[in-house]
């Protein structure tokens, strides 16, 4: 699914079911490889976070590959982590460099889960975004 | 030291109990759970607690203040808990947002509040059961009460009044020397000035908890907080952190564990006090002196 899709995914649920669906997306983060949990140090930690979420950026400009790694006490980060999975992983430099940066702000969860709260997930992005252009440079 | 006997050897009774104790008194009385995360609660909670975010639920959404008494008897009805009900709090991250909301409903006078003594992880960690169905409740009987801010809120004009009476700063110790303006790892909150509010002593939240979640015994919670400083039990206290969440577990320890009789917890805390115009701020270790 592209971004809109997925806003609209969300805006177009309840705000009860759009909290359920978060949750859904927090149960759907896929593992890291196990390489990443040996060396811990290949993941960067994302400070704009309360909860400690680790993201890792690898490929080329033709295709981006991202690993999220989230503890399950906080399902809200790991759902933030794996939506930008679904928008971000395994699409071109362009494609992740070109996503909004009020994506985050899109789902409509801003007033559901507080402003502050969603502001995590803008950091996710920015990091992300970071080390992408670091790989396409 | 068992842990019946370091309860029992706090200051005041029947405001914090153990796993056991709740295991065993599940459905006689009102559990609330209260968690930085708002999906954690969803992925599995206790038997027949009530989900109770401190964010979008006891704040004002529009003033930075708490609800007021109409709106919070509103709410209690609305989660089936009535105002004769005990209500045993626990939450994440060693009961911050627990020990909040334990603090906001004493604003309102609420009588039989507890926590419970080691929260979510302690729980948790004793493999006890969980569950995600969420309880049906009857609406609650909760009348509209006048929030009550004098005794145990402290705003930012009281600060300069209370000095130099013990301030105790819960944050970590970088932020309390100025040399970062948020918890580590943690996202900026928006003050515009690094340091703490001179006089304070430093006393990290985490310094009152023991490895699994639960509060040190009385005499070495008496040692940090008293022993340390060189305040004294018959001294007034204010607490402050960033926004006054983690300082609310020091003022649960200071008020209830120490049994202190004047605490209270300035909310407004680093956010607010960090971006005043002209007032004082000390950086670096040392306390140094609030200059009226």
């Amino acid at each position: 699914m592209n971004y809109q899709e997925v806003a609209e995914e969300f805006t177009s649920l309840s705000d009860s079911d759009r909290l359920q669906l978060l949750l859904e997306y927090a149960d759907d983060l896929p593992e890291p490889p196990a390489r990443f949990g040996e060396n811990p140090e290949l993941m960067e930690r994302v400070e704009e976070c309360q909860a400690p979420v680790f993201i890792a950026v690898e490929g080329d400009s033709d295709r981006v590959e991202l690993f999220f790694s989230a503890p399950r006490e906080a399902p809200t980060t790991r759902g933030f982590a794996s939506v930008l999975n679904t928008v971000c992983n395994l699409r071109s430099a362009q494609e992740i460099l070109d996503l909004t940066d009020d994506f985050p702000s899109m789902l409509g969860l801003d007033k559901l889960i507080s402003p502050l709260r969603v502001r995590g997930m803008r950091g996710m992005l920015f990091r992300i975004k970071r080390k992408t252009r670091e790989l396409a440079a | 030291m068992s842990e019946e006997a370091k309860i029992e050897g706090y200051a005041t009774q029947n405001v914090l109990v153990t796993t056991d104790w709740l295991a065993a008194n599940l459905t006689e009385v009102t559990i609330v759970e209260s968690n930085e995360d708002i999906l954690l609660y969803d992925t599995g909670h206790i038997p027949g607690a009530v989900k109770l975010d401190w964010h979008t639920e006891l704040n004002d959404q529009v003033r930075r203040d708490y609800l007021d008494g109409e709106n919070f008897a509103k709410l209690m009805r609305q989660k089936g808990i009535s105002r004769d009900d005990t209500i045993i709090l626990y939450g994440d991250k060693s009961n911050w947002w627990a020990a909040y909301a334990f603090w906001v409903f004493k604003l309102f006078g609420h009588e039989d509040v507890r926590l419970l003594d080691g929260g979510r992880m302690k729980w948790v960690a004793e493999e006890r059961p969980l569950t995600k169905d969420k309880p049906s409740r009857p609406e609650g009987n909760y009348p509209a009460v006048e929030r009550e801010d004098g005794s145990i809120r402290a705003f930012r004009d009281d600060i300069g009044k209370h000095s130099p009476s013990p301030l105790i700063d819960i944050r970590s110790p970088q932020e309390y020397t100025g040399e970062r303006l948020h918890m580590p790892d943690y996202p900026n909150e928006g003050a515009a000035r690094g340091g703490h509010i001179p006089g304070a002593r430093n006393i990290p939240w985490g310094r009152l908890v023991q490895e699994d979640g639960s509060f040190k015994p009385k005499g070495e919670l008496e040692s940090i907080l008293l022993g340390e400083t060189g305040f004294a039990h018959t001294d007034s206290f204010v607490t402050y952190c960033r926004i006054g969440e983690r300082s609310s577990l020091t003022w649960f320890a200071l008020k209830y564990l120490l049994g202190i009789s004047d605490v209270r917890n300035y909310d407004g805390s680093w956010t607010e006090w960090g971006n005043l115009v002209g007032v004082p701020i000390a950086q670096g270790e040392e306390p140094g002196v609030f200059a009226q």
